[in-house]
């Protein structure tokens, strides 16, 4: 009887105790990773003229979209 | 390549909006968020100047260097974006910024100020690119689509550039190179031609201040 009274007030020492632990809180660990913008978009809306998931492709595709830009293409 | 930047020719800003209202359409930008804004240095006043500003991915961003839970992350492209999932909405980016780009919806899970919200230079955020997710929590991602964003793509005098860096500063290099000075930049000059007789009507006035 004597030690189960024992045990039981050693069982709530430690369910009390618990509260007293420190749990880690940094915000690292959840931090997502990224997918790279030349692997392509999962919807129907990319346009034409280069491959998702080339990088080249994709890059040459940003400078003639970029190059649009220079009305001087167009006027002179 | 290098990294992408905008551009705003502030001899061709029109103060016309279209790139704010460009953004706040395709990003689908809640009330009171304007990620883009169109600013204008001596309003009403002849040589007035406009430019349209947002965040400006920064190469060392100070809203990166001064957020307490490290939400932003920096892409291949220089692009500087966050993890709402991350941010906590305490606003020191909004301190830490020149631009003042960081917004904050009035209504969100904060209550009176929720999480940040800024220029993703059209890229999205950490969801899957282009997939509703995304969309939902940081708005369209046109880099993965092959485009670039649509506020410098919309733009009618193309006073506001994007992209690779160095394919639009040499676009801005070579339009600065071919211009004149005063008003024959845009405008009167540009417009209606050069006064006859070399007159010094008001549009001489106004491109007085104007830098070659």
């Amino acid at each position: 009887m004597n030690r189960a009274l024992v045990a039981g007030i050693a069982a709530l020492g430690i369910v009390a105790l618990a509260a007293c632990g420190e749990k880690p809180q940094t915000a690292g660990g959840t931090k997502k990773v990224d997918a790279k913008a030349f692997e392509g978009a999962q919807n129907p809306y990319s346009v034409a003229g280069w491959k998702a998931g080339d990088r080249a492709s994709w890059e040459d595709q940003m400078r003639a979209r970029a190059m649009a830009q220079n009305e001087y293409n167009r006027v002179r | 390549m290098a990294r992408m930047k905008f551009i705003c020719d502030a001899e061709r800003c029109i103060e016309c909006n279209g790139c704010v209202t460009a953004c706040k359409a395709e990003h689908d930008v809640p009330w009171g968020v304007n990620r883009r804004r169109v600013v204008t240095l001596n309003d009403g006043v002849p040589g007035e100047r406009s430019v349209s500003v947002a965040c400006m991915h920064c190469s060392d961003a100070p809203c990166m260097a001064v957020c307490p839970v490290d939400c932003f992350y920096r892409t291949d492209e220089g692009v500087v974006l966050h993890d709402k999932d991350v941010c906590i909405g305490c606003g020191y980016c909004s301190y830490a910024c020149p631009f003042g780009a960081p917004q904050f919806p009035t209504n969100g899970t904060f209550g009176l100020r929720g999480k940040m919200d800024k220029c993703t230079f059209c890229a999205g955020g950490p969801e899957a690119n282009g997939t509703q997710a995304e969309f939902e929590k940081y708005g369209r991602n046109r880099l993965a689509e092959g485009k670039l964003p649509l506020c410098a793509e919309v733009c009618s005098t193309k006073a506001l550039l994007g992209g690779d860096g160095d394919v639009v500063a040499d676009i801005f290099r070579t339009r600065v190179l071919h211009r004149g000075k005063g008003s024959e930049v845009w405008g009167w000059g540009t417009a209606y031609g050069k006064p006859a007789g070399g007159g010094t009507g008001t549009e001489q006035k106004s491109g007085a201040g104007t830098k070659s």
